[in-house]
Protein backbone atom coordinates (compact mmCIF):
# COMPACT_ATOMS: atom_id res chain seq x y z
CA UNK A 1 0.00 0.00 0.00
CA UNK A 2 1.65 3.23 -0.74
CA UNK A 3 0.62 6.97 0.83
CA UNK A 4 -0.68 8.74 -2.29
CA UNK A 5 0.59 12.67 -1.86
CA UNK A 6 -3.21 14.26 -2.71
CA UNK A 7 -3.28 17.12 -0.71
CA UNK A 8 -5.93 18.06 0.64
CA UNK A 9 -7.71 21.27 -0.03
CA UNK A 10 -10.95 22.64 1.55
CA UNK A 11 -9.56 26.47 1.20
CA UNK A 12 -9.04 26.66 4.39
CA UNK A 13 -5.64 27.61 5.44
CA UNK A 14 -4.96 25.29 8.41
CA UNK A 15 -1.27 26.68 8.97
CA UNK A 16 -2.01 30.22 9.18
CA UNK A 17 -4.94 29.61 12.36
CA UNK A 18 -2.59 27.35 14.00
CA UNK A 19 -0.22 30.41 13.62
CA UNK A 20 -2.74 32.43 14.84
CA UNK A 21 -3.06 30.48 17.90
CA UNK A 22 0.57 30.44 18.52
CA UNK A 23 0.79 34.25 18.40
CA UNK A 24 -2.31 35.44 19.85
CA UNK A 25 -1.36 32.95 23.16
CA UNK A 26 1.72 34.96 23.29
CA UNK A 27 0.23 38.23 22.85
CA UNK A 28 -2.93 38.10 24.43
CA UNK A 29 -4.22 41.45 24.27
CA UNK A 30 -4.17 41.25 20.37
CA UNK A 31 -7.37 38.14 20.69
CA UNK A 32 -9.37 40.54 21.95
CA UNK A 33 -11.81 41.51 19.48
CA UNK A 34 -14.61 43.25 19.08
CA UNK A 35 -17.45 42.72 16.29
CA UNK A 36 -19.91 45.35 15.20
CA UNK A 37 -23.04 45.82 13.61
CA UNK A 38 -25.40 49.74 13.04
CA UNK A 39 -29.15 49.50 12.30
CA UNK A 40 -31.25 51.91 11.20
CA UNK A 41 -35.22 51.32 11.87
CA UNK A 42 -37.12 52.03 8.56
CA UNK A 43 -40.63 51.61 9.25
CA UNK A 44 -42.67 49.14 10.43
CA UNK A 45 -40.70 46.13 11.77
CA UNK A 46 -38.38 46.62 8.74
CA UNK A 47 -34.93 47.92 9.59
CA UNK A 48 -32.11 48.16 8.02
CA UNK A 49 -28.40 47.13 9.42
CA UNK A 50 -24.48 47.28 7.90
CA UNK A 51 -20.97 45.65 9.18
CA UNK A 52 -18.51 46.95 7.87
CA UNK A 53 -15.28 47.90 10.99
CA UNK A 54 -14.39 45.23 13.47
CA UNK A 55 -11.42 45.84 16.19
CA UNK A 56 -9.08 42.84 16.72
CA UNK A 57 -5.36 42.40 16.82
CA UNK A 58 -4.80 45.42 18.29
CA UNK A 59 -5.92 47.52 15.44
CA UNK A 60 -9.34 48.82 13.29
CA UNK A 61 -9.96 46.27 10.93
CA UNK A 62 -12.14 46.71 7.61
CA UNK A 63 -14.08 44.57 5.69
CA UNK A 64 -13.61 44.24 2.37
CA UNK A 65 -16.65 46.04 1.76
CA UNK A 66 -20.09 47.28 3.73
CA UNK A 67 -22.52 43.80 4.10
CA UNK A 68 -25.65 45.04 4.13
CA UNK A 69 -29.44 43.21 5.94
CA UNK A 70 -32.68 43.73 5.86
CA UNK A 71 -34.27 42.82 8.43
CA UNK A 72 -38.43 42.27 8.76
CA UNK A 73 -41.36 40.58 9.42
CA UNK A 74 -43.58 37.93 7.48
CA UNK A 75 -46.82 39.07 5.88
CA UNK A 76 -49.12 36.68 7.89
CA UNK A 77 -47.49 38.77 10.87
CA UNK A 78 -49.41 41.83 9.11
CA UNK A 79 -45.97 42.70 8.07
CA UNK A 80 -44.04 44.15 4.67
CA UNK A 81 -41.69 41.16 4.56
CA UNK A 82 -38.74 43.73 3.12
CA UNK A 83 -36.15 40.74 4.45
CA UNK A 84 -35.24 37.59 7.20
CA UNK A 85 -36.68 37.89 10.56
CA UNK A 86 -34.14 38.13 13.07
CA UNK A 87 -34.27 34.66 14.29
CA UNK A 88 -33.82 33.53 10.88
CA UNK A 89 -30.68 36.00 10.48
CA UNK A 90 -29.32 33.97 14.00
CA UNK A 91 -29.88 30.22 12.16
CA UNK A 92 -28.14 31.85 9.33
CA UNK A 93 -25.34 32.75 11.38
CA UNK A 94 -25.53 29.22 13.38
CA UNK A 95 -25.08 27.33 10.56
CA UNK A 96 -22.78 29.32 8.69
CA UNK A 97 -20.47 29.38 11.57
CA UNK A 98 -20.84 25.25 12.03
CA UNK A 99 -20.39 25.29 8.59
CA UNK A 100 -16.80 26.97 8.25
CA UNK A 101 -16.20 25.09 11.53
CA UNK A 102 -16.39 21.43 9.38
CA UNK A 103 -14.41 22.68 6.81
CA UNK A 104 -11.83 23.70 8.79
CA UNK A 105 -11.79 20.84 11.14
CA UNK A 106 -11.69 18.94 7.91
CA UNK A 107 -8.49 20.67 6.36
CA UNK A 108 -7.02 20.28 9.97
CA UNK A 109 -7.63 16.24 9.62
CA UNK A 110 -6.63 15.64 6.21
CA UNK A 111 -10.39 15.20 4.95
CA UNK A 112 -11.25 16.43 1.21
CA UNK A 113 -14.71 17.78 1.05
CA UNK A 114 -16.94 17.31 -2.21
CA UNK A 115 -20.18 19.19 -0.78
CA UNK A 116 -21.59 20.32 2.70
CA UNK A 117 -24.86 21.12 2.92
CA UNK A 118 -27.33 21.77 6.01
CA UNK A 119 -30.57 22.62 7.07
CA UNK A 120 -31.31 24.63 10.33
CA UNK A 121 -34.79 24.48 12.07
CA UNK A 122 -35.76 26.47 15.03
CA UNK A 123 -39.07 25.74 16.55
CA UNK A 124 -40.63 28.34 18.41
CA UNK A 125 -44.19 28.85 19.97
CA UNK A 126 -44.76 32.42 18.77
CA UNK A 127 -47.24 33.06 22.23
CA UNK A 128 -44.09 33.79 23.60
CA UNK A 129 -43.31 36.71 21.96
CA UNK A 130 -47.24 37.79 21.50
CA UNK A 131 -47.23 37.57 25.39
CA UNK A 132 -50.20 35.28 25.12
CA UNK A 133 -48.65 32.27 27.60
CA UNK A 134 -46.33 33.12 30.36
CA UNK A 135 -45.11 29.73 30.43
CA UNK A 136 -43.91 30.40 27.20
CA UNK A 137 -40.09 31.47 26.18
CA UNK A 138 -39.82 33.64 23.90
CA UNK A 139 -36.66 32.14 21.95
CA UNK A 140 -36.50 29.10 20.28
CA UNK A 141 -37.73 25.91 21.87
CA UNK A 142 -35.20 23.43 19.66
CA UNK A 143 -32.79 24.02 17.55
CA UNK A 144 -32.25 21.06 14.87
CA UNK A 145 -29.03 21.15 12.30
CA UNK A 146 -28.90 18.15 9.50
CA UNK A 147 -25.74 18.12 7.76
CA UNK A 148 -25.24 16.36 4.73
CA UNK A 149 -21.59 15.87 3.96
CA UNK A 150 -20.08 13.88 0.90
CA UNK A 151 -16.32 13.10 1.64
CA UNK A 152 -13.63 10.28 1.81
CA UNK A 153 -14.32 9.65 5.43
CA UNK A 154 -15.94 7.05 7.33
CA UNK A 155 -19.48 8.32 9.55
CA UNK A 156 -17.40 8.07 12.67
CA UNK A 157 -15.12 10.69 11.58
CA UNK A 158 -18.13 12.64 10.26
CA UNK A 159 -19.74 12.24 13.33
CA UNK A 160 -16.47 13.70 14.96
CA UNK A 161 -16.01 16.50 12.35
CA UNK A 162 -19.60 18.37 13.33
CA UNK A 163 -19.05 17.48 16.94
CA UNK A 164 -15.43 19.18 16.85
CA UNK A 165 -17.53 21.67 14.30
CA UNK A 166 -19.70 22.33 17.33
CA UNK A 167 -16.92 22.34 19.94
CA UNK A 168 -15.24 25.29 18.29
CA UNK A 169 -18.24 27.68 17.24
CA UNK A 170 -18.94 30.65 18.95
CA UNK A 171 -22.54 30.92 17.78
CA UNK A 172 -22.98 27.39 18.99
CA UNK A 173 -21.76 28.76 22.18
CA UNK A 174 -23.71 31.87 21.84
CA UNK A 175 -27.37 29.88 21.37
CA UNK A 176 -26.31 27.53 23.73
CA UNK A 177 -24.78 29.06 27.09
CA UNK A 178 -26.03 32.48 28.01
CA UNK A 179 -24.70 35.62 27.70
CA UNK A 180 -24.70 39.14 29.44
CA UNK A 181 -26.85 41.42 26.90
CA UNK A 182 -26.23 45.15 27.77
CA UNK A 183 -29.35 47.57 26.02
CA UNK A 184 -28.28 51.03 27.16
CA UNK A 185 -30.02 54.29 25.73
CA UNK A 186 -27.09 56.52 24.29
CA UNK B 1 19.88 29.61 58.65
CA UNK B 2 20.08 25.99 57.24
CA UNK B 3 21.67 25.57 54.47
CA UNK B 4 20.99 21.73 52.70
CA UNK B 5 21.55 21.00 49.07
CA UNK B 6 18.22 20.37 48.04
CA UNK B 7 14.74 20.88 49.45
CA UNK B 8 11.70 18.99 48.78
CA UNK B 9 8.30 20.92 49.28
CA UNK B 10 5.71 18.28 50.05
CA UNK B 11 5.58 14.58 51.13
CA UNK B 12 3.16 13.12 49.41
CA UNK B 13 3.89 10.32 47.53
CA UNK B 14 5.89 12.83 44.90
CA UNK B 15 8.06 13.95 47.40
CA UNK B 16 8.44 11.04 48.80
CA UNK B 17 9.57 9.40 46.03
CA UNK B 18 12.24 12.52 44.77
CA UNK B 19 13.34 12.28 48.39
CA UNK B 20 14.37 8.38 48.09
CA UNK B 21 15.91 9.39 44.34
CA UNK B 22 18.36 11.97 46.02
CA UNK B 23 19.13 9.63 48.85
CA UNK B 24 19.94 7.47 46.31
CA UNK B 25 22.34 9.56 45.24
CA UNK B 26 23.71 10.94 48.39
CA UNK B 27 21.78 14.29 47.53
CA UNK B 28 21.84 15.61 51.25
CA UNK B 29 18.19 17.33 51.63
CA UNK B 30 15.18 17.98 53.68
CA UNK B 31 11.51 17.12 52.99
CA UNK B 32 9.48 20.22 53.81
CA UNK B 33 5.75 18.95 54.62
CA UNK B 34 2.66 21.99 56.26
CA UNK B 35 0.87 18.69 58.01
CA UNK B 36 1.62 15.15 58.13
CA UNK B 37 3.18 12.80 55.84
CA UNK B 38 0.01 12.57 53.04
CA UNK B 39 -1.09 15.31 54.63
CA UNK B 40 -3.96 16.44 51.55
CA UNK B 41 -4.88 12.58 52.18
CA UNK B 42 -5.26 12.43 55.66
CA UNK B 43 -7.17 15.88 55.84
CA UNK B 44 -8.62 16.73 52.47
CA UNK B 45 -10.32 13.28 50.98
CA UNK B 46 -13.58 11.93 51.80
CA UNK B 47 -13.12 8.58 53.63
CA UNK B 48 -15.09 6.33 50.78
CA UNK B 49 -12.75 7.53 48.38
CA UNK B 50 -10.41 5.14 46.56
CA UNK B 51 -7.51 5.38 44.15
CA UNK B 52 -8.61 4.89 40.40
CA UNK B 53 -5.58 2.92 39.54
CA UNK B 54 -5.13 -0.70 40.58
CA UNK B 55 -2.89 -1.49 43.39
CA UNK B 56 -1.21 -3.68 41.32
CA UNK B 57 -0.13 -0.14 39.71
CA UNK B 58 0.05 2.12 42.82
CA UNK B 59 4.47 1.53 43.13
CA UNK B 60 6.91 4.07 44.70
CA UNK B 61 10.60 3.65 43.59
CA UNK B 62 11.62 0.51 45.03
CA UNK B 63 8.50 -0.44 46.56
CA UNK B 64 6.11 -2.39 44.58
CA UNK B 65 2.50 -3.53 45.39
CA UNK B 66 2.93 -6.56 47.54
CA UNK B 67 -0.18 -6.94 48.86
CA UNK B 68 -2.94 -9.59 48.11
CA UNK B 69 -5.59 -7.83 46.09
CA UNK B 70 -3.50 -6.38 43.25
CA UNK B 71 -6.96 -5.74 41.53
CA UNK B 72 -8.48 -3.76 44.14
CA UNK B 73 -8.65 0.08 44.51
CA UNK B 74 -6.64 1.59 48.09
CA UNK B 75 -8.81 3.20 49.62
CA UNK B 76 -8.05 6.54 51.28
CA UNK B 77 -6.82 5.19 54.83
CA UNK B 78 -4.48 2.40 52.99
CA UNK B 79 -2.84 5.40 51.18
CA UNK B 80 -2.42 7.37 53.95
CA UNK B 81 -0.59 4.21 55.89
CA UNK B 82 1.20 3.17 52.44
CA UNK B 83 2.84 7.07 52.25
CA UNK B 84 3.79 6.93 55.99
CA UNK B 85 5.25 3.49 55.88
CA UNK B 86 7.12 4.81 53.12
CA UNK B 87 8.93 7.84 54.46
CA UNK B 88 9.54 5.16 57.28
CA UNK B 89 11.10 2.58 55.11
CA UNK B 90 13.17 5.29 52.71
CA UNK B 91 14.03 7.43 55.78
CA UNK B 92 12.84 10.53 54.23
CA UNK B 93 14.15 13.76 56.09
CA UNK B 94 10.70 15.12 56.70
CA UNK B 95 9.78 18.22 58.92
CA UNK B 96 6.31 18.12 59.60
CA UNK B 97 4.04 21.02 60.64
CA UNK B 98 6.07 23.54 58.40
CA UNK B 99 4.52 25.45 56.23
CA UNK B 100 6.39 27.10 53.29
CA UNK B 101 5.69 30.50 53.60
CA UNK B 102 7.99 32.27 50.70
CA UNK B 103 10.60 30.56 47.83
CA UNK B 104 12.92 32.97 46.39
CA UNK B 105 16.48 33.26 44.21
CA UNK B 106 19.57 33.46 46.78
CA UNK B 107 22.96 34.30 45.04
CA UNK B 108 24.06 30.61 45.00
CA UNK B 109 20.54 28.79 44.35
CA UNK B 110 17.05 29.58 46.63
CA UNK B 111 16.23 30.72 49.86
CA UNK B 112 13.17 29.37 51.49
CA UNK B 113 11.25 30.56 54.60
CA UNK B 114 9.26 27.86 56.15
CA UNK B 115 7.61 27.90 59.47
CA UNK B 116 10.08 29.73 61.93
CA UNK B 117 13.33 28.80 59.90
CA UNK B 118 14.87 30.33 56.82
CA UNK B 119 16.79 27.56 54.68
CA UNK B 120 19.26 28.21 51.37
CA UNK B 121 19.67 25.70 48.92
CA UNK B 122 21.07 24.71 45.94
CA UNK B 123 17.67 23.25 44.28
CA UNK B 124 13.94 22.76 44.97
CA UNK B 125 11.95 20.34 44.15
CA UNK B 126 8.16 21.53 44.15
CA UNK B 127 5.61 18.39 45.06
CA UNK B 128 2.91 20.02 46.86
CA UNK B 129 0.25 18.46 44.43
CA UNK B 130 -1.99 19.43 41.74
CA UNK B 131 -5.22 19.21 43.96
CA UNK B 132 -4.39 22.06 46.40
CA UNK B 133 -6.80 24.92 45.71
CA UNK B 134 -9.94 23.99 44.66
CA UNK B 135 -10.77 25.53 41.25
CA UNK B 136 -14.58 27.39 41.90
CA UNK B 137 -15.91 29.12 38.96
CA UNK B 138 -16.83 32.82 38.66
CA UNK B 139 -20.50 32.05 38.77
CA UNK B 140 -19.93 30.74 42.56
CA UNK B 141 -20.16 34.64 43.35
CA UNK B 142 -24.25 34.59 41.98
CA UNK B 143 -25.50 31.93 44.12
CA UNK B 144 -27.85 32.75 46.79
CA UNK B 145 -26.60 33.03 50.27
CA UNK B 146 -29.60 30.42 51.52
CA UNK B 147 -27.27 27.82 49.70
CA UNK B 148 -24.92 25.45 51.41
CA UNK B 149 -21.86 25.16 49.23
CA UNK B 150 -18.47 23.27 49.70
CA UNK B 151 -15.78 21.67 47.29
CA UNK B 152 -15.11 18.26 47.47
CA UNK B 153 -12.09 19.18 50.06
CA UNK B 154 -13.96 19.65 52.42
CA UNK B 155 -16.59 16.99 51.47
CA UNK B 156 -16.92 13.98 53.94
CA UNK B 157 -20.45 11.93 53.47
CA UNK B 158 -23.64 12.97 52.63
CA UNK B 159 -24.35 13.46 56.27
CA UNK B 160 -22.74 17.18 56.21
CA UNK B 161 -25.33 18.41 54.18
CA UNK B 162 -28.55 19.67 54.80
CA UNK B 163 -31.63 17.95 53.54
CA UNK B 164 -32.90 18.82 50.26
CA UNK B 165 -31.96 18.73 46.58
CA UNK B 166 -28.25 18.75 45.77
CA UNK B 167 -25.96 20.59 42.20
CA UNK B 168 -23.21 19.06 41.68
CA UNK B 169 -21.30 20.93 39.14
CA UNK B 170 -18.61 19.14 37.51
CA UNK B 171 -19.14 15.10 35.89
CA UNK B 172 -15.10 14.35 36.53
CA UNK B 173 -14.20 11.34 38.65
CA UNK B 174 -15.21 13.23 41.70
CA UNK B 175 -18.27 14.43 40.47
CA UNK B 176 -19.75 11.29 39.70
CA UNK B 177 -18.31 9.63 42.56
CA UNK B 178 -20.22 12.33 45.07
CA UNK B 179 -23.35 12.27 43.13
CA UNK B 180 -23.70 8.71 43.25
CA UNK B 181 -22.71 8.78 47.33
CA UNK B 182 -24.77 11.66 47.71
CA UNK B 183 -28.06 10.55 45.68
CA UNK B 184 -27.93 7.15 47.78
CA UNK B 185 -28.35 9.34 50.83
CA UNK B 186 -31.68 9.40 49.50
CA UNK B 187 -30.97 13.57 48.50
CA UNK B 188 -32.15 14.12 44.50
CA UNK B 189 -29.14 15.17 42.72
CA UNK B 190 -28.59 16.87 39.82
CA UNK B 191 -25.30 16.81 37.91
CA UNK B 192 -24.29 19.35 35.89
CA UNK B 193 -21.85 18.47 32.95
CA UNK B 194 -19.58 20.30 31.24
CA UNK B 195 -16.43 18.17 29.19
CA UNK B 196 -16.22 15.09 30.45
CA UNK B 197 -13.65 11.91 29.75
CA UNK B 198 -15.91 8.68 29.44
CA UNK B 199 -13.60 5.52 30.02
CA UNK B 200 -15.00 2.22 31.54
CA UNK B 201 -13.92 0.52 34.63
CA UNK B 202 -13.67 -2.68 32.65
CA UNK B 203 -12.92 -3.74 29.11
CA UNK B 204 -13.17 -6.92 27.33
CA UNK B 205 -12.45 -7.92 31.08
CA UNK B 206 -9.16 -6.47 31.73
CA UNK B 207 -8.97 -3.26 34.15
CA UNK B 208 -8.77 0.13 31.73
CA UNK B 209 -5.21 0.43 33.50
CA UNK B 210 -4.32 -2.44 32.49
CA UNK B 211 -5.12 -1.10 28.15
CA UNK B 212 -4.25 1.99 29.21
CA UNK B 213 -0.10 0.82 30.03
CA UNK B 214 -0.18 -1.88 27.16
CA UNK B 215 -1.28 0.37 24.24
CA UNK B 216 1.37 2.16 25.45
CA UNK B 217 -1.18 5.47 25.98
CA UNK B 218 0.59 6.14 29.68
CA UNK B 219 3.90 5.80 28.49
CA UNK B 220 3.15 9.13 25.71
CA UNK B 221 6.09 11.42 26.27
CA UNK B 222 4.72 15.28 27.16
CA UNK B 223 7.18 16.66 24.13
CA UNK B 224 5.18 13.88 21.76
CA UNK B 225 1.51 14.92 22.52
CA UNK B 226 -0.33 16.81 19.81
CA UNK B 227 -1.95 19.15 22.07
CA UNK B 228 -0.25 19.16 25.63
CA UNK B 229 -2.30 22.14 26.72
CA UNK B 230 -5.42 20.53 26.34
CA UNK B 231 -3.98 16.88 28.07
CA UNK B 232 -2.48 18.52 31.12
CA UNK B 233 -6.37 20.21 31.67
CA UNK B 234 -8.47 17.30 30.70
CA UNK B 235 -11.03 16.64 33.78
CA UNK B 236 -10.09 13.52 35.58
CA UNK B 237 -11.93 10.28 33.63
CA UNK B 238 -15.25 9.01 35.21
CA UNK B 239 -13.92 5.97 37.10
CA UNK B 240 -15.03 5.16 40.55
CA UNK B 241 -12.49 2.38 42.31
CA UNK B 242 -14.97 -0.32 42.34
CA UNK B 243 -13.27 -3.50 41.13
CA UNK B 244 -15.46 -5.42 38.69
CA UNK B 245 -17.46 -2.61 37.93
CA UNK B 246 -18.26 -2.22 33.85
CA UNK B 247 -19.12 1.62 33.10
CA UNK B 248 -20.08 4.32 35.26
CA UNK B 249 -21.07 7.26 33.62
CA UNK B 250 -24.14 9.89 32.69
CA UNK B 251 -26.16 6.41 31.40
CA UNK B 252 -26.10 4.32 34.53
CA UNK B 253 -26.21 7.79 36.80
CA UNK B 254 -29.36 8.86 35.10
CA UNK B 255 -30.60 5.15 35.46
CA UNK B 256 -30.12 5.45 39.60
CA UNK B 257 -32.19 8.64 39.19
CA UNK B 258 -29.95 11.58 38.53
CA UNK B 259 -30.76 14.33 36.72
CA UNK B 260 -28.27 15.69 34.25
CA UNK B 261 -27.88 19.07 33.03
CA UNK B 262 -25.48 20.67 30.86
CA UNK B 263 -22.65 23.04 32.05
CA UNK B 264 -23.53 25.48 34.38
CA UNK B 265 -23.21 28.76 32.70
CA UNK B 266 -24.68 31.76 34.63
CA UNK B 267 -26.61 32.16 38.05
CA UNK B 268 -29.27 35.03 37.11
CA UNK B 269 -31.64 36.40 39.76
CA UNK B 270 -31.10 33.22 41.59
CA UNK B 271 -31.76 30.89 38.89
CA UNK B 272 -28.97 28.72 37.61
CA UNK B 273 -28.44 27.90 33.74
CA UNK B 274 -27.19 25.42 32.34
CA UNK B 275 -25.68 24.90 28.58
CA UNK B 276 -27.89 23.63 26.02
CA UNK B 277 -24.81 21.87 24.61
CA UNK B 278 -24.98 18.95 26.07
CA UNK B 279 -26.01 16.12 23.54
CA UNK B 280 -22.56 17.49 21.46
CA UNK B 281 -20.50 17.43 25.32
CA UNK B 282 -21.69 13.83 25.15
CA UNK B 283 -21.02 12.80 21.90
CA UNK B 284 -17.96 14.19 21.83
CA UNK B 285 -17.38 12.07 25.00
CA UNK B 286 -18.07 8.86 23.11
CA UNK B 287 -16.59 9.65 20.08
CA UNK B 288 -13.49 10.23 22.22
CA UNK B 289 -13.39 6.74 24.52
CA UNK B 290 -14.68 4.91 20.94
CA UNK B 291 -11.37 5.67 19.89
CA UNK B 292 -9.40 4.94 22.84
CA UNK B 293 -11.04 1.30 22.54
CA UNK B 294 -10.65 1.21 18.64
CA UNK B 295 -6.72 1.46 19.79
CA UNK B 296 -7.00 -0.99 22.50
CA UNK B 297 -8.68 -3.45 20.35
CA UNK B 298 -5.93 -2.71 17.36
CA UNK B 299 -3.08 -2.97 19.69
CA UNK B 300 -4.95 -6.44 21.15
CA UNK B 301 -5.29 -7.87 17.97
CA UNK B 302 -1.43 -6.80 16.95
CA UNK B 303 -0.12 -8.25 20.34
CA UNK B 304 -2.20 -12.09 19.22
CA UNK B 305 -4.10 -11.77 22.07
CA UNK B 306 -7.79 -11.76 20.14
CA UNK B 307 -8.28 -16.05 21.16
CA UNK B 308 -7.43 -14.94 25.14
CA UNK B 309 -9.95 -11.85 25.49
CA UNK B 310 -13.37 -11.97 25.41
CA UNK B 311 -14.69 -10.57 21.70
CA UNK B 312 -14.65 -6.22 21.22
CA UNK B 313 -18.05 -4.29 22.09
CA UNK B 314 -19.11 -1.21 22.46
CA UNK B 315 -20.74 0.95 25.03
CA UNK B 316 -24.41 2.32 24.58
CA UNK B 317 -24.34 6.12 23.48
CA UNK B 318 -24.80 8.82 26.20
CA UNK B 319 -28.11 8.75 26.04
CA UNK B 320 -29.57 12.76 26.76
CA UNK B 321 -32.85 13.58 27.96
CA UNK B 322 -35.18 15.85 25.91
CA UNK B 323 -36.23 17.06 29.25
CA UNK B 324 -32.94 18.22 30.80
CA UNK B 325 -33.49 20.93 32.99
CA UNK B 326 -32.12 24.25 31.12
CA UNK B 327 -32.71 26.52 34.31
CA UNK B 328 -32.87 25.28 37.60
CA UNK B 329 -34.35 27.75 40.50
CA UNK B 330 -32.31 28.47 43.21
CA UNK B 331 -34.58 29.88 45.02
CA UNK B 332 -37.24 27.71 45.25
CA UNK B 333 -35.95 25.56 47.90
CA UNK B 334 -35.48 22.24 45.62
CA UNK B 335 -31.90 22.67 45.74
CA UNK B 336 -30.27 23.09 49.21
CA UNK B 337 -26.16 22.46 48.31
CA UNK B 338 -24.12 23.10 45.65
CA UNK B 339 -21.08 21.02 45.55
CA UNK B 340 -18.11 22.43 43.47
CA UNK B 341 -16.43 19.29 41.63
CA UNK B 342 -14.99 21.63 39.15
CA UNK B 343 -11.18 20.56 39.54
CA UNK B 344 -8.22 21.97 41.59
CA UNK B 345 -5.41 24.47 41.07
CA UNK B 346 -2.05 23.93 42.63
CA UNK B 347 -0.93 26.69 44.95
CA UNK B 348 1.87 28.45 43.66
CA UNK B 349 0.94 31.91 45.39
CA UNK B 350 4.36 31.50 47.58
CA UNK B 351 6.45 31.72 45.09
CA UNK B 352 8.25 34.80 44.90
CA UNK B 353 9.95 33.95 42.04
CA UNK B 354 9.17 35.01 38.12
CA UNK B 355 8.23 31.76 36.82
CA UNK B 356 4.73 31.97 36.21
CA UNK B 357 2.89 32.30 32.80
CA UNK B 358 0.06 34.80 32.80
CA UNK B 359 -2.58 31.96 33.84
CA UNK B 360 -1.03 31.60 37.08
CA UNK B 361 0.84 28.40 36.31
CA UNK B 362 4.95 27.58 36.24
CA UNK B 363 6.27 27.79 33.06
CA UNK B 364 8.66 24.07 32.30
CA UNK B 365 9.93 21.58 30.61
CA UNK B 366 8.98 18.36 31.74
CA UNK B 367 9.33 19.41 35.30
CA UNK B 368 12.15 21.55 34.53
CA UNK B 369 11.68 25.03 35.57
CA UNK B 370 14.53 26.04 32.95
CA UNK B 371 14.13 29.79 33.77
CA UNK B 372 14.95 29.09 37.02
CA UNK B 373 17.94 26.42 37.10
CA UNK B 374 17.65 24.25 40.16
CA UNK B 375 14.32 24.75 40.59
CA UNK B 376 11.77 21.27 39.10
CA UNK B 377 7.81 20.14 39.67
CA UNK B 378 6.79 17.03 40.14
CA UNK B 379 3.27 15.32 40.55
CA UNK B 380 0.91 17.38 38.35
CA UNK B 381 -1.15 15.47 35.35
CA UNK B 382 1.27 14.50 31.96
CA UNK B 383 4.21 16.29 33.63
CA UNK B 384 6.81 13.95 31.66
CA UNK B 385 4.21 11.26 30.27
CA UNK B 386 0.84 10.72 30.63
CA UNK B 387 1.45 8.32 34.05
CA UNK B 388 2.31 11.40 35.28
CA UNK B 389 -1.13 11.91 36.45
CA UNK B 390 -1.07 9.36 38.59
CA UNK B 391 0.60 7.99 41.83
CA UNK B 392 3.05 5.20 39.96
CA UNK B 393 4.09 8.00 37.03
CA UNK B 394 6.32 10.02 39.92
CA UNK B 395 8.78 6.95 40.54
CA UNK B 396 9.64 7.59 36.54
CA UNK B 397 9.18 10.71 36.50
CA UNK B 398 11.42 10.98 40.17
CA UNK B 399 14.26 9.01 38.70
CA UNK B 400 14.46 11.46 35.17
CA UNK B 401 14.31 14.65 37.50
CA UNK B 402 16.52 13.41 40.21
CA UNK B 403 19.29 12.29 37.13
CA UNK B 404 18.79 15.90 35.86
CA UNK B 405 19.72 17.62 39.33
CA UNK B 406 22.31 15.69 39.73
CA UNK B 407 23.71 16.63 36.82
CA UNK B 408 23.36 20.45 37.78
CA UNK B 409 24.63 20.60 40.68
CA UNK B 410 27.60 18.46 39.31
CA UNK B 411 27.65 21.52 36.51
CA UNK B 412 27.66 23.64 39.16
CA UNK B 413 30.70 22.34 41.13
CA UNK B 414 33.34 22.31 37.60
Amino acid sequence: MTITDSPVDNGVNVQALLGAREALSAAPDAAQFTWRASCTWRNGTHSHSTVAGFSGLGAEQQHRSTYEFDVDHPECFASEDNGATPVEIVLVGLVGCLTAGVASVAQHRGIQLRSVTATIDGQMNVLGILGGDPDVRNGFEAVTVRFAIDADASRDDLQALIAQSQKRSAVFDIVTNPTKVFVELA
Amino acid sequence: MIHTTAVVVGAGHAGLAMSRRLTERSIDHVVLERGEVANSWRTQRWPSLRLLTPNWQTRLPGHPYTGDDPDGFMPVADVVATLTRYARLVGAPVRTATTVHTLRAAPHGFQIQAGDDLLCARAVILATGACTRPAIPGVAAAVPPSITTLTPLAYRDPGQLPDGGVLIVGASATGIQLAAEIHRSGRPVTLAAGEHVRLPRTYRGRDIFWWLQAAGLLAERYDQIDDLTRARHLPSPQLTGIPQATITDLNSLAAQGIRIAGRLGRVTDGVAQFSGALANTCALADLKMNRFLNRADQWATAAGLDDELPPPHRFAPTHVDPRTPLELDLASGEITTIVWATGFRPDHSWLDIPVLDRTGRIRHDGGVVTSAPGLYLLGLPVLRTRASTYIHGAATDSQALASHLHSFLNAQHR
